[in-house]
């Protein structure tokens, strides 16, 4: 299943908890206060395991992966 | 424990239901203690947020599983007489109504708890959250059921490993109060935090 | 009953009655300052209001007047009205009418004004929107101040019976965010003024779950009027793709500060020129709001007050604030007290704004006492702030921090030299802290 996901943050939930940043360097880095910078280009396919466990795992469940239409 | 010569089955079970509930005990301890370390960002420099997080899910997980041992052989064991309903209705057991019923309240919360937790995305953070309290009541539900229900209190490492457990709770609840105290300054209101000050609030924030 | 199309054929007789106003002002015509329109006068000076049917039909062609007429959101947004009213009038369940008086910025009463000399325009206004998006209720944030005005008004209609929807008025919260559309929903809802997330949208799910439109007094109270005398007349002033007039707060070293009605469009000098004009050598002006921009006085002056007009000066016309900041002021302070005040009215919820907005403060009230400064370490924290937070206070914030460091220029040379270069003139900027 290759459909096109971008990861979002909702910034209400978001406890700037960072387990995010840990797990997925790659797309996520922290602000100098700690709250998750995503990369708002769409998830490279050999991640989209890793981003879904991302989204998982978030305590605040304060990720989720939205869909991006075809430009 | 006394010396058994040519252990039966049911002394088996004896054994087993009694030396898991013992073992759980330690077990749902670390449990809270995880949950509270993963709650309030509290981990040694060198773990990761996320490794304390999963040890939290994996711990509680494993103590499931022994939790339906100790459940099961409790009850097979012929030698008292419990009942399968006493599994999930409380105090409704003859054997030890008041103790055992203390037992299944801590299984009815705890299998809230897990319920909620295993299904968090569909049912959202608040209302896992209001479940996942629950977890506070079912631990000292466990632990007076553990001092009424078993015998063997009287020996040292029993002892050991009753209080030891109620020691790691403790501390892990004191932390966790710690924690709605340092973060309940309202952000905002104060003045420009010093860059300690932030890294300080933001662990409980 | 009158239906829209059927007011710009109307015969000449029933207009000589009620004649459209040909000039401005328009929404603070009829009064003097201090003075409130009572029901009688406002029926006297503009005429019954027309009612729509209650089916899709009218409700379509009346929507589609508001389109024709090209009104726009006067709440700082500038989002096109028809389009708003028809994603309402669209969904499905009873939609519901809150009309927005909150006006959170502290430099602005235009809103609170508008509410006080006119409240009848604007009831007119929320009957009008409720009749186009099929909705029964219209809810009335208004300011505390106003408030005994507004409940006298919505009474003496409601013992003529001239309305076919429930009004009712609510007191406003006082904080900068309350005036955001969603935190004045979680306001009514669960007396909590702070932003929501945003899916869903207010127009589908809003008020207790039902479809929401939420529309700023004064353009409602413009909605009155274009249900009166049609979209033609609407466009009699201001721009082509402009239309229509507005209301501005004009403060700052002034002869005559206060709240006036202009054309879109209008030169900006000659708005201050309507106010007065300067008492001191003016240096710059805060266009928009706090969530607005700075620009150089004589830059600014000379453009149209309108979007297209202040675009090149990265600024528009926002919420209808136009501060002016004399030359003995250091713009860098004002910058810095405004940031420290935007900080503190966060609303709590999104890190970014939580810790970035006091950072960004700090660093301002070190630059404007003339300390060091990390000119990177703000460039930094103005990218990690803009658009991080559940709602566009962050954004707005760093729109306005970032104009001052592009506008004061030579007063980030003079600090870093030499220290504050104020003169002593009057601070121009309201920062009520803890006014909560």
């Amino acid at each position: 299943m290759s459909t096109r996901v971008r990861l979002r943050v909702d910034p209400i939930a978001c406890d700037g908890r960072g387990l995010c940043a840990e797990l997925l360097p790659e797309l996520i880095s922290l602000d100098d206060w700690g709250f998750p910078i995503l990369c708002d280009t769409e998830v490279p396919s050999e991640l989209t395991k890793e981003a879904r466990e991302v989204v998982k795992l978030c305590p605040k469940l304060a990720l989720w992966l939205e869909q991006v239409s075809k430009a | 424990m006394s010396a058994v010569v040519g252990a039966s089955s049911s002394q088996w079970l004896w054994f087993v239901s009694r030396g898991s509930g013992l073992v759980l005990l330690a077990l749902f301890s670390i449990v809270v203690a995880l949950g509270v370390a993963t709650r309030t960002g509290s981990a040694p420099r060198t773990w990761h947020r996320f490794t304390v997080a999963e040890l939290h899910r994996t711990f509680s997980l494993f103590a499931v599983a022994l939790l339906v041992l100790h459940v099961v052989t409790a009850i097979a064991d012929p030698y008292v007489s419990i009942g399968w309903w006493a599994t999930v209705v409380p105090f409704v057991s003859h054997y030890k109504a008041a103790a055992l019923g203390l037992g299944t309240l801590a299984v009815d919360f705890g299998a809230a708890v897990v319920i909620t937790s295993l299904l968090r995305h569909r049912i959202g953070f608040r209302a896992w959250r209001a479940v996942h309290w629950l977890a506070y009541l079912a631990w000292p539900v466990a632990f007076i059921h553990s001092l009424r229900a078993g015998n063997d209190l009287g020996l040292a490492w029993a002892y050991t490993v009753e209080w030891g457990s109620a020691a790691i709770v403790a501390t892990a609840v004191v932390a966790r109060v710690l924690h709605v105290a340092r973060s309940s300054v309202p952000p905002g209101s104060a003045p420009a935090p010093s860059v300690h000050a932030q890294a300080q609030a933001r662990s409980g924030w | 009953m009158a239906g829209p199309q059927a007011l710009d054929r109307l015969s000449l007789p029933a207009r000589r009655l009620y004649e459209a106003p040909s000039r401005l002002p328009r929404l603070l015509q009829g009064q003097s300052i201090g003075e409130s329109t009572n029901l009688s006068e406002h029926l006297e000076l503009r005429g019954p209001l027309p009612s729509w049917g209650p089916d899709a039909h009218s409700r379509q062609a009346l929507i589609e007047l508001v389109d024709r007429s090209g009104l726009r959101g006067r709440g700082g947004a500038s989002f096109p009205t028809a389009l708003k009213l028809a994603a309402v009038a669209g969904q499905e369940g009873l939609p519901i009418v809150v009309a927005n008086g909150t006006e959170g910025e502290p430099a602005s009463a235009k809103d609170k004004v508008l509410m006080a000399r006119s409240p009848h325009l604007v009831l007119d206004g929320a009957v009008v929107a409720a009749q186009a998006v099929g909705a029964r209720e219209a809810v009335l944030v208004c300011h505390p101040a106003v408030r005994g005005l507004v409940d006298t008004a919505i009474k003496d209609r409601r013992e003529l019976r001239i309305d076919a929807v429930r009004l009712r008025a609510v007191d406003a919260a006082e904080r900068f965010v309350a005036g955001e559309a969603s935190a004045v929903v979680h306001w009514l809802e669960r007396g909590v003024p702070t932003p929501t997330r945003t899916p869903p949208r207010l127009a589908e799910r809003g008020l207790h779950g039902r479809p929401t439109l939420v529309q700023n007094v004064e353009t409602l109270a413009h909605l009155a009027l274009i249900a009166r005398f049609g979209a033609n007349w609407y466009r009699g002033v201001g721009t082509d793709s402009e239309p229509g007039s507005m209301l501005v707060t004009v403060i700052g070293a002034l002869r005559r500060p206060g709240v006036y009605e202009v054309a879109i469009g209008t030169q900006v000098s000659a708005v201050i020129d309507q106010a007065g004009g300067t008492l001191e050598r003016p240096q710059a002006i805060l266009l928009g709001g706090y969530f607005g921009s700075w620009a150089a006085y004589d830059e600014a002056a000379q453009r149209p007050l309108s979007r297209a007009g202040l675009a090149q000066l990265g600024a528009g016309p926002g919420a209808g604030l136009i501060a002016v900041l004399a030359s003995d002021v250091c713009g860098l302070a004002e910058t810095a007290r405004v940031a420290r005040y935007l900080a503190s009215e966060s609303a709590g919820q999104c890190g970014p704004c939580v810790f970035g907005l006091p950072a960004l403060a700090g660093e301002l009230e070190s630059l404007a006492a003339g300390g060091a400064f990390d000119r990177t370490r703000l460039e930094r924290w103005l990218g990690q702030v803009d658009g991080r937070g559940a709602c566009r206070h962050p954004d707005g914030a760093v729109r306005m921090v970032r104009s001052a460091l592009a506008v004061f220029t030579a007063e980030l040379e003079r600090h870093a030299r030499s220290g504050c270069c104020s003169q002593g003139g009057a601070e121009i900027l309201p920062t009520p802290i803890g006014a909560r």
